[in-house]
Formats: C-alpha cells, sequence, structure tokens
C-alpha cells in the first residue's frame, strides 16, 4: 500500500539577498543568493517523512525554471526525494503564477501521485497562490498553512491540521490533495552527505512545453493572467529620534512624542 | 452599468472583520471612480445582524444563510462564489488577505480563469479603469503595481490595517438578497472535523492597532509579561520573534516575520530584538516604530522612528506606568 507524493519546490533568493529596484521601475536585480524555499523545505520533509512512515512510495520533486532551479531539485534529492523533474522552456519565461500552475500541473499528470505536497508561499513573491491553482487545474482539494499531517494509508485518508487566526482547524480529506505546508509542521533534516553525494549523479528529468501538451500560448507571458507595470522602491522611514537621557526621562519624552508628534496615541 | 466591485465580508465571534471594513470603505471609492455598484458578499449561520450592518455600507448585499457554512469549508465556499461570479460577472472583488481567504481565493481565480494579486498595500484605478493593485516583492524590498487584462473580477487580496475604517456607520441603504446555497455534494471533499479558537482577548496580530513585540533579549518566557502588562495599557497584541518562538518561549501564532505574519499596525514597539532582516520584512509597512535596544548598533534602529538605548528591564516597567498615566488622564 504505497503512498505516491509529488513536491513543488522552488529555488529562491534568500532573506538577505540584496534586491535592488532599477532606477526606471523596470525591473529589479537580486544578488546571486539562493535556495531552497523555505517553506518548500518543510514540504519536501513531510514527503519523507510520509515516505518512512508508509515504508513504500516514490517521492518526486518538481520545479519550473531555469538551470538555476536545478539547486533546490539536488536539495530535495540530497534531503531523500526519489526523482526530480525540472520544467524548462524559453517560452516558460515570464510568466505569473497562473502560468507557473498550469504548466506545473500539466507536468503532473503525468506523474503518478496521491499527495501533492508544496510550501505554503515562497519568499521571493509570498503569494501562495500556484499550490491552490495547482489544485484547481487537476480538480482536486487542497488545504494550506498545513501544520500536522496525519495520514492513514490504507484508508487513503489524511487528517491535517491547519493554522488560522489564534487557532486550528482540522480537516480530513481524502486522496488526491495538495497540502501546502506552514511553519511548525516539522523540522526539515540537513541533507546527508552521502545524500549530495547522490544529488550529484542523479539525472533530473527535463520537460518543456511540447512534453507537457501545453502551447505557447498557455504558457510564459500569454499564459499569464497578471502583468506588472512597474516597480517601486519600498518607501524609506525618515533617520530614527535617538531619545537621550536617562531612562525615566527617555519614557516621558518618548510618550509626548507618540502623543504630540506622530499621534498615535 | 458595468460589473459591480464586490468584498468578501469575513465575520468571526459574530463580527465583521476590521479587515472588511477596511475594504468597505475602499471598495465604496473604487466602486464611484468606475461607476458601478459596491457589494458585500456574506456566507454564514444565523448571522442575519451582520447582513443589515454590512447593508450600511454596501448597495447590495448577497446573504447565503446555511448550516453548511458556519464552518469555513474550501469546497463549499469556492462552489458558492464562483458559482455567482459567474452570473454576475463582478469587474473587481476584494477581500482582506487572512488565512481563510488567502486560502480560498487563489482558488476562485483559478476557477473564474482570472488573475489574483496578494498582500495588497495599495489599490487604485488607473486611466484605462483597470485595477492597479500595488504588492509587495523580496519581502518587501521592492513592489509592483500589476493588473489583469483579461480575467475578471479582477481580484486583490489587501494586507489588513492598509486602509482607513469608513465612518463608524454608513449611510447607504443597501438591498440585503438572500440566496440559497447551492452546492454539488460531490465537490465537497474536505471535511472540517474540529475548529479550535480559544476566545480571543486580543486582536490578532495581523489587525491590531498597536503591537509590542519581544526579541531573545527578554531572556526568558516569564519575562513576556513585562510586554504583557505593556500591551494590556495599551490595548495592544503581544508579538515575538523568530528566535523567541524557536526557544518555544512563545507559540508560532505570535511570531511576527517572514516565516510568521506580515504585520502593519499603527505603532509597533520592538524589545529586545536586533531587528535581523526576516523580522523587519514583517514589521516595515507598521506606521510608526519604537525600539528599546541596548545596543547602539542593532539594525532595528535603522528601522524605527524612535529609539531608545537602554535595558529594557529597567525602561519596560517605567514605560508602562508612564503610558498608564497619560492614558488614564483619557
Amino acid at each position: 500500500m504505497d503512498v505516491n507524493i509529488v513536491v513543488l519546490v522552488k529555488q529562491v533568493p534568500d532573506s538577505e539577498a540584496m534586491v535592488q529596484v532599477k532606477a526606471d521601475g523596470s525591473g529589479v536585480e537580486v544578488e546571486d543568493r539562493y535556495a531552497l524555499n523555505f517553506f518548500d523545505a518543510l514540504a519536501v520533509e513531510e514527503a519523507l517523512r510520509i515516505k518512512e512512515q508508509v515504508g513504500e512510495g516514490t517521492v518526486t520533486v518538481v520545479t519550473l525554471g531555469t538551470q538555476k532551479s536545478l539547486e533546490a531539485l539536488r536539495t530535495g534529492i540530497a534531503m531523500g526525494a526519489d526523482e526530480a523533474v525540472l520544467l524548462e522552456d524559453p517560452a516558460f519565461v515570464g510568466g505569473d503564477e497562473y502560468a507557473t500552475a498550469k504548466a506545473l500541473a500539466a507536468a503532473v499528470k503525468g506523474i503518478e501521485w496521491d499527495v501533492i505536497l508544496c510550501g505554503k508561499e515562497a519568499f521571493d513573491d509570498s503569494s501562495g497562490i500556484v499550490g491552490p491553482l495547482v489544485a484547481e487545474f487537476l480538480g482536486i482539494p487542497h488545504i494550506t498553512t498545513v501544520v500536522k499531517v496525519d495520514l492513514s494509508p490504507k484508508e487513503r485518508t489524511v487528517i491535517v491540521e491547519r493554522e488560522i487566526e489564534g487557532g486550528k482547524e482540522v480537516i480530513k480529506a481524502t486522496f488526491p490533495v495538495l497540502l501546502a505546508a506552514q511553519k511548525g509542521l516539522n523540522e526539515p533534516r540537513v541533507p546527508p552527505v552521502t545524500g549530495v553525494m547522490k544529488a550529484m549523479r542523479t539525472e533530473i528529468k527535463k520537460l518543456d512545453g511540447a512534453a507537457i501538451g501545453l502551447s505557447q500560448d498557455e504558457v510564459g507571458k500569454g499564459g499569464s493572467q497578471e502583468e506588472i507595470l512597474r516597480y517601486h522602491r519600498p518607501p524609506q522611514r525618515p533617520p530614527v529620534t535617538m531619545i537621550q537621557g536617562e531612562a525615566g526621562d527617555a519614557v516621558k519624552q518618548v510618550v509626548t512624542l507618540l502623543k504630540e508628534e506622530a499621534k498615535v496615541l | 452599468m458595468t460589473g459591480a466591485v464586490w468584498i468578501f465580508a469575513e465575520h468571526q465571534d459574530g463580527t465583521i472583520r476590521k479587515t472588511t471594513l477596511e475594504l468597505l470603505g475602499k471598495g465604496r471609492e473604487l466602486a464611484g471612480q468606475v461607476g458601478t455598484d459596491l457589494v458585500a458578499l456574506l456566507l454564514g449561520s444565523g448571522v442575519d445582524g451582520l447582513a443589515q450592518e454590512l447593508a450600511a455600507y454596501a448597495d447590495k448585499v448577497y446573504h447565503w444563510d446555511d448550516p453548511l457554512l458556519e464552518r469555513y469549508n474550501s469546497d463549499v465556499y469556492l462552489q458558492t462564489i464562483a458559482g455567482l461570479a459567474e452570473k454576475e460577472n463582478p469587474q473587481i472583488l476584494l477581500a482582506g488577505a487572512t488565512f481563510l481567504a488567502r486560502d480560498l481565493f487563489p482558488r476562485v481565480a483559478g476557477r473564474l480563469k482570472t488573475g489574483i494579486a496578494v498582500d495588497c498595500l495599495n489599490l487604485e484605478v488607473g486611466d484605462d479603469g483597470l485595477l492597479v493593485a500595488r504588492r509587495p516583492l523580496f519581502g518587501g524590498k521592492a513592489l509592483a503595481d500589476v493588473i489583469c487584462r483579461q480575467g475578471r473580477p479582477q481580484i486583490a487580496l489587501t494586507r489588513p490595517n492598509t486602509f482607513p475604517l469608513p465612518d463608524t456607520k454608513g449611510d447607504s441603504t443597501g438591498a440585503v438578497l438572500t440566496v440559497d446555497l447551492a452546492v454539488d455534494p460531490a465537490q465537497v471533499r474536505l471535511e472540517v472535523l474540529e475548529v479550535v479558537r480559544a476566545p480571543q482577548e486580543r486582536l490578532d496580530l495581523t489587525e491590531a492597532e498597536i503591537i509590542v513585540t519581544g526579541g531573545r533579549g527578554m531572556k526568558e518566557a516569564a519575562n513576556f509579561q513585562l510586554l504583557e502588562d505593556l500591551a494590556d495599557v495599551l490595548g495592544a497584541t503581544v508579538g515575538a520573534t523568530r528566535g523567541v518562538v524557536d526557544s518555544g518561549w512563545r507559540p508560532h501564532d505570535d511570531q511576527v516575520g517572514k516565516s510568521g505574519k506580515t504585520v502593519s499596525p499603527k505603532l509597533y514597539i520592538a524589545v529586545g530584538l536586533s531587528g535581523a532582516i526576516h523580522h523587519v520584512m514583517g514589521m516595515d509597512t507598521s506606521k510608526v516604530v519604537v525600539t528599546v535596544n541596548k545596543d547602539p548598533q542593532a539594525p532595528i534602529f535603522q528601522y524605527a522612528d524612535y529609539g531608545i538605548l537602554g535595558d529594557l528591564f529597567e525602561v519596560l516597567p517605567l514605560l508602562t506606568e508612564a503610558l498608564q498615566k497619560e492614558l488614564g488622564k483619557g
């Protein structure tokens, strides 16, 4: 009674990476500091734990991107995933979440799976749209911000806890289902050295638009819904006003400033 | 008349959420600019009073009243909202970027073959009548103005605490239309077994007007009482950094930052935290930031309006006392 899992992953700039908006607002320059998306590592970890619990099954990591994205797949393999798929096609470039989800859903149709896992959002765009969209395009239910997964391989069901404001929802789903991982789900393992070596050897399957049966106008910019008009730099906060003096005086000063200057009290 | 502006009305414990009220105000402005009606969507069980409340802000309220809607179930809510949208063709659909909306509306967008912009910090109508949504990228290090040319409705989820609240009472006298729930049971595949939520004494971090956040400088879990006391005086919500949550001093629900919550209060007081970038990403849209730290090199001073260089264990009790005096005076 195996359980097969697909994990959708993304290589993203890490939170320390410098991001500079071009002066004319036409784009951004991002420092070359990339890593597997934080929430996606939780998804990979959960897939591996399910496989270890069940004892049988295949964990496949899938991403859409460029050669740079291979690193996310190799990290997944190094952690313990069995197979990896890269969706790569010049026609994919410039696509929004909608176009990305279309392609991921099309690719996943060619894989055998019971459960799809992904991170609840990517560190770069933080939209959290792709997971639910993939579920929609595949016609399966989805649950986001998942913090606990209790899977019954025989019943082909899963009971999950989902974080909400100040509490949680407990939800039961039957396979197939898509789950998006939230912080607290688990602690991702550090890839063992043997895993890293395996990741270097593992052949990564590459699929282009034609291989997943999508035409050029269904992917990339043509297949997108959202269009970026321009980029802006975030507003800058004025320099800090340091409050001098011993604690009692400083506190009185700040209360006065909050009341009379900032007008927030 | 072109399609309406729809606002998804989220409610909790019998109260319309603040983020919804913000959008009723902003939505009225947008509806005026494109020359259409403002419509509120209310899904729930036994919440007639809320329908009347919404009618004071909107031209029309669609109200689904059914026991099936008491708990949020994405399969049920999806069919309900997408079903009506297919008939009515709204041109804009807005909701607060809450846990519920962020779970539901990407899926609604997929079903209606349209776009969605999440966690927006501003909305306006462009010259061509399209909704221009400003959304953060890279944790707020860049902002992007996005539009959706073809798909309808144009869907946007806005960060709570982004727009001013409308006047306490709206002056609209909208019609409340009761709609029967029509759900295909075969398409309800999720079963919500339980919703666990302690009664909230304080507003959620995402909706709080004032937040007091402690970092590892608080030294131990018990010392958060100092922040609780300050929060009591200010009517604030207590937040925590990743380090604090990872140490088990506070639950993840309290975490402000890139892997926690993104907040936008009018006043943010950061205590005993250095201002690591992943924390700043979660609070940099706060209107006014005060920090207390004993390290003059701490990066948090670069993201603050007012800085107190000092020992938090000395400063916090004095600050609580001073604010009590100030606010007590009324």
